[in-house]
């Protein structure tokens, strides 16, 4: 069943120079218990679909059209208290990047997953302490860590934490971005195998969000790559990896190095992403394209199923 | 010292003091430090890219930059070509000594000038150093340098500022800094790491051009084993401050020695769905570097720890082919410790 389905969605910045079209036409869905990995390099709106999702949006950013549906509910036009009783932390709740810094710390870990519990539910504070405890007992911390303060922890510990604490209401869907960057190789496979093992425990949904794409073909089961605010080809993470039809996916899965099997040569795209203020006409990525034909010039190629269970928006296919 | 080798590093060591209250001076016998690089030794052949890889905080940049000296290691050796790098006293000499000598530095985005020309930037050390007295030559000098890292045509670059550059196109200018005096020797300290995936194997690349035409000599620091594989020659892995293993990097990715690069390489994310993996079972994160642990630095989370491990360090001994190791589980470590 689809918990999560976002169709069209078209999530624009106002700014002085004009619309920042940040996230455009964007369009999958989540299944219960699937793992969605939305990859891209900076700026192609990965985190912008992500805050569209959860509206938390800044303030001159808008949702200008589509819609997203979690759980059966409308989210993108729903009023903000709406959005704040029913969705945020019950059914959606997100992991932000670089979230373990941003602890407070001069609160204890507890308090502050209890926090989100009280304001959300009708319990105690008792109550919501020792659910703290044993929510960090599932991420693979001793319970009698809600009472340390963030600088008694160390860095993978604070990212078990703020897993917790995304967990704290019991939501449908979390969405991690970048959960790992500040850590190093080793702490992050554990964290990534406690956010594995939470996964089919807990029947969750994930979205991880990453430029890593290794860490993608690691954790998740379907994948969509961004290209500057749009999906350029989503599907099975196998079938992508194995074989990519998009010439920009091609490029971008062999240009991450591997230690496992022969050394192969690095594959690089020249230039760089848009401005999103300006992309270039028909398709996104023909300005850096070995393919490009002059359909690409004039026509924004449409999504279309290139294979089974693998859509991919390009002329050539 | 052998003919081709052009860095030498022996038992290389540097503490950093840590400042104490003044009642703290006052109890506290011994003051502390920070273990940062405890007796680390290598060396890199003419054209040879060697790596260093480790985590966090293991002291591999704190190596590099005692090399060139923008940092003074507390003692050790480091041979230039034969010259004592340490032993250099006047500032002078030290320039000269960089000329040869130079680094590249992980974050473009601090390492330039923001108030500085493009064309400002890579003259720089043309002029510190003196090598072209002709204002014409300099800026064919410099034109040369960003057409060699692909910042075609240099015209469009020169008279701009770093704001005006992406990411990738400011590293390239860091780098065009770096190869502008054409160095033996270039510290190259997590260069693509701040870098986007598209954009990262493109500065690879024009790195490794680089160095083939020029037989430059890398020290490539880097925390991703991956990247290592596929840019070193040989490679040392580093924990704590010490490296506990080294050789060829095909050696050493395919077969690892030591339990710990066993676990980096495991632990590291591999772009393959379908790979099979092995478990990571290294617990815990690395412990602080004012009080390493005793014996082998590694024996805290190291799933073979043994007695010998915690009470005795084990030394780097060699192997064959170029291979060292420290650690009690190999060669004839064991009969040492008994």
């Amino acid at each position: 069943m689809d918990l999560l389905k976002v169709e069209n969605l078209r999530m624009y910045f106002e700014t002085i120079r004009g619309y920042v079209k940040a996230v455009d036409d964007v369009t999958f869905t989540v299944s219960t218990k699937e793992s969605l990995g939305l990859a891209g390099e900076s700026g192609c709106g990965k985190t912008s679909t992500a805050l569209s999702i959860l509206r938390l949006l800044p303030s001159n950013g808008r949702i200008v059209g589509g819609s997203i549906t979690l759980d059966g509910e409308e989210v993108a036009h729903m009023s903000e208290k709406e959005v704040r009783e029913k969705i945020r932390w019950k059914k959606a709740s997100m992991i932000f990047q670089g979230a373990m810094n941003a602890l407070h710390p001069t609160y204890t870990i507890g308090t502050q997953i209890a926090e989100a519990i009280l304001k959300h539910e009708d319990v105690n504070k008792k109550d919501a302490l020792e659910r703290a405890g044993k929510l960090l007992e599932l991420v693979g911390l001793e319970a009698a860590k809600v009472d340390r303060y963030p600088h008694e922890l160390s860095g993978g510990m604070k990212q078990r934490a703020v897993t917790a604490m995304a967990l704290a209401c019991n939501p449908q869907l979390v969405i991690a971005d970048e959960p790992t960057t500040a850590l190093d190789v080793i702490v992050q496979a554990q964290v990534l195998r406690v956010m594995k093992e939470l996964q089919s425990r807990l029947d969750l949904s994930w979205i991880l969000i990453t430029h890593d794409l290794s860490m993608i073909a690691e954790t998740c089961t379907t994948c969509a790559i961004m290209y500057a605010g749009k999906i350029a080809e989503y599907g099975d993470v196998v079938h992508i990896f194995k074989e990519p039809l998009h010439p920009y996916t091609q490029k971008l899965i062999t240009a991450f190095p591997s230690v496992l099997g022969p050394k192969m040569e690095l594959s690089s795209i020249s230039g760089f992403p848009p401005d999103l203020l300006n992309p270039p006409p028909g398709c996104r990525f023909h300005p850096r394209c070995p393919h490009a034909m002059d359909i690409c010039r004039k026509k924004e190629p449409v999504m279309t199923e290139g294979r089974k269970s693998q859509h991919v928006a390009c002329h050539l296919y | 010292m052998k003919k081709d080798t052009t860095v030498e590093v022996n038992n290389l060591v540097k503490h950093f003091d840590i400042k104490l209250g003044f009642f703290k001076t006052l109890t506290t016998r011994e003051a502390p430090h920070v273990h940062a690089v405890d007796g680390v030794s290598f060396e890199i052949k003419r054209g040879e890219i060697f790596g260093l890889v480790g985590e966090s905080g293991c002291g591999k940049t704190t190596t590099g930059k005692c090399l060139i000296r923008l940092i003074e290691p507390t003692y050790g050796e480091v041979f230039f070509k034969g010259v004592d790098v340490l032993a250099l006293a006047r500032e002078q000499d030290v320039r000269k000594l960089r000329r040869n000598m130079q680094i590249i530095f992980q974050d473009p985005y601090e390492s330039l000038n923001p108030r500085m020309s493009i064309y400002d930037i890579v003259a720089e050390p043309l002029h510190i150093q003196k090598v072209v007295e002709r204002e014409d030559e300099l800026s064919n000098r410099v034109s040369q340098a960003l057409e060699d890292l692909d910042l075609i045509p240099p015209e469009e670059f020169l008279y701009r500022f770093p704001h005006e550059l992406s990411g990738g196109q400011r590293q390239r200018v860091a780098i065009a800094r770096a190869f502008v005096l054409r160095p033996e020797f270039l510290v190259a300290d997590e260069p693509v790491s701040m870098l986007d995936a598209s954009i990262r194997s493109e500065v690879l690349k024009l790195l490794l051009s680089l160095q083939q035409r020029f037989h430059t000599s890398f020290l490539y620091i880097t925390h991703d084993i991956a990247l290592a594989r596929h840019m070193c020659d040989r490679i040392g892995v580093m924990y704590l401050g010490k490296i506990v293993e080294k050789g060829t990097t095909d050696d050493v990715v395919q077969k690892p020695l030591h339990p710990y690069t066993e676990a980096l390489i495991a632990a590291v994310p591999v772009p393959d769905p379908t790979a099979r993996r092995i478990e990571v079972v290294i617990k815990g994160e690395v412990p602080s570097a004012i009080n390493p642990p005793s014996g082998c630095r590694f024996h805290t989370r190291c799933p073979y720890a043994m007695d010998v491990c915690r009470k005795k360090e084990p030394p780097l001994i060699e192997l064959d082919g170029d291979r060292h190791v420290a650690c009690w589980l190999r060669g004839d470590q064991k009969d040492a410790s008994s």
